[in-house]
């Protein structure tokens, strides 16, 4: 039902793109229709591949370092109060220098290679992992932190036994916000430079008007960042089996 | 088991900048089963976090057991809500307090296994707590208390979100493997506490006087129709509703 509903939705949007393309009568370098796309993609798919995959390593990298570093500071901020009052401004701090506006003095510090994009994703993830763990642990519920102490629990057993595992849902939606922004990271750092990846190969199609194969990479790039956040969301369902699956519905 | 008894000195506790208690003096049998019985909101549950040191309560006056055992903590404590953590299974949780303190040992997974059974949960020993109806969470509840070992019992109205039937069953699953300990149960159903008490201690007003101490006959879980049970339950019932006020 849920693969049916998708390509329902799949087709719905590619026959709208299609209408909006005939009733407007843009010029296909303005916006190509569905069709030329995909010829596009059919004919540059083994040079998209390749760029993918710089791309992809880097989505997969700095998610993964990311998150590290995010849980690694949340739990850091928990465990030392002192810490904690130091970290919280440079938390607020991160987000709020505009991210992208540092593309090019990352890009400067670590050059035209991976290292400058993955260091953007990281970034853009840090926060939204770093807060949703932090205040999940912190919202832990205080009978049960009084029946540990009642119980005369040592104190990294409470951590790595209640707290940690209390957080974990609060965690993994954190993640799943970090899942969906990573992509944009990555791409925004190829935009400021460097010389592969999918945004770099879009760049360079725009560059030579050809927007169908500018439109194919931006494709090739959605499909695989919603697989990612697919793959990623049935990952921590499967991972944290005691988080609540019904939604709230009015 | 050397159960010790409770006893408070002229315990004073300001909360919300409103006096909850001022100097009150009550003693709470060694070895027997003292139910405190009041109104909602009237400090029953207050009572039970002094008697397990809580630090967010600054009082003044003194708690102390008369003859105390040795090791560390002396109470453990079961809430009204099962606590059951959910990532773990129900043998995980009965272990719980042992896992806390790094010192699960065979013995004590052994001991685990036979509160399991005694009620009558074996075949659930592997079971996430999601999987268990009310009855067996409290169930779960209950044997994590007992497996604490600890002299002094503190039960906060841990039967009330459960159905009659269940209720009933569990208190006297309760009262028989608490038998001997120094149980503090907090309640504001007088069938409950009348089935289970040695001691009723009634609570009312506002800072908490005692209104009332009565001593009952006989070993509980007194059955529901025990002569006891029947000749104080209109006399609790009319106490309580005109808040602590003799009629």
């Amino acid at each position: 039902m849920k693969t049916l509903r998708l390509l329902i939705l799949a087709a719905g949007l590619l026959i709208s793109w299609q209408i909006l393309v005939l009733l407007t009568g843009v010029p296909p370098y303005i916006l190509p229709g569905p069709l030329p796309v995909a010829r596009a993609l059919i004919t540059h798919f083994p040079v998209l591949c390749t760029h993918l995959g710089t791309t992809f390593t880097e989505i997969v990298v700095g998610l993964l370092l990311g998150t590290l570093l995010g849980t690694s500071t949340a739990i850091a901020m928990i465990v030392s109060p002192l810490l904690k009052r130091w970290m919280l401004p440079v938390l607020v701090i991160s987000q709020a220098i505009p991210v992208f506006a540092l593309a090019p003095v990352l890009v400067l510090w670590f050059g035209y290679g991976m290292a400058s994009k993955i260091a953007m994703a990281v970034l853009i993830i840090f926060f939204p992992v770093t807060s949703s763990f932090y205040s999940g642990m912190q919202r832990t519920d205080p009978d049960l932190l009084e029946l540990a102490r009642i119980m005369g629990a040592k104190p990294l057993a409470v951590l790595r036994t209640i707290i940690i595992p209390s957080a974990l849902p609060a965690f993994a939606a954190g993640v799943r916000v970090a899942t969906a922004v990573a992509p944009i990271g990555a791409v925004v750092g190829e935009w400021v430079g460097s010389s592969a990846g999918l945004g770099f190969y879009m760049l360079h199609a725009n560059a030579r008007m050809q927007i169908d194969v500018m439109f194919a990479a931006l494709t090739i790039l959605a499909i695989v960042s919603l697989l990612l956040y697919f793959l990623i969301d049935r990952l921590l369902d499967r991972l944290i089996y005691w988080q609540p699956q019904q939604g709230t519905t009015l | 088991m050397n159960a010790p008894a409770i006893v408070f000195d002229r315990v004073s506790l300001e909360f919300a900048d409103k006096p909850l208690f001022r100097e009150l003096n009550l003693r709470l049998e060694g070895g027997q089963s003292t139910c405190i019985l009041g109104p909602s909101g009237c400090g029953k549950s207050t009572l039970l976090k002094l008697i397990a040191g809580s630090p967010a309560l600054p009082f003044t006056g003194s708690i102390s057991l008369d003859s105390e055992p040795p090791g560390g903590q002396q109470a453990a404590w079961m809430a009204q809500n099962d606590l059951l953590l959910p990532w773990l299974s129900l043998l995980d949780n009965v272990l719980l307090g042992a896992r806390l303190r790094h010192e699960v040992t065979p013995d004590q997974r052994e001991k685990a296994v036979h509160l399991i059974n005694e009620a009558g949960l074996t075949g659930y020993e592997q079971a996430l707590p999601a999987a268990l109806s009310g009855g067996m969470r409290q169930r779960a509840a209950l044997l994590r208390t007992l497996m604490e070992e600890r002299p002094v019992l503190l039960m906060d109205e841990p039967f009330s979100a459960l159905d009659a039937l269940t209720r009933v069953r569990l208190q006297n699953l309760s009262a028989r493997l608490t038998h001997g300990a120094t149980v503090v149960l907090v309640t504001h159903d007088p069938f409950e506490a009348l089935r289970l008490g040695d001691k009723i201690i009634v609570l009312s007003g506002s800072p908490v006087q005692v209104a009332k101490i009565i001593e009952l006959n006989g070993v509980p879980p007194r059955d529901p129709g025990d002569p006891v049970v029947t000749a104080y339950y209109p006399e609790l019932l009319k106490l309580l509703m005109n808040n602590g006020e003799s009629v």
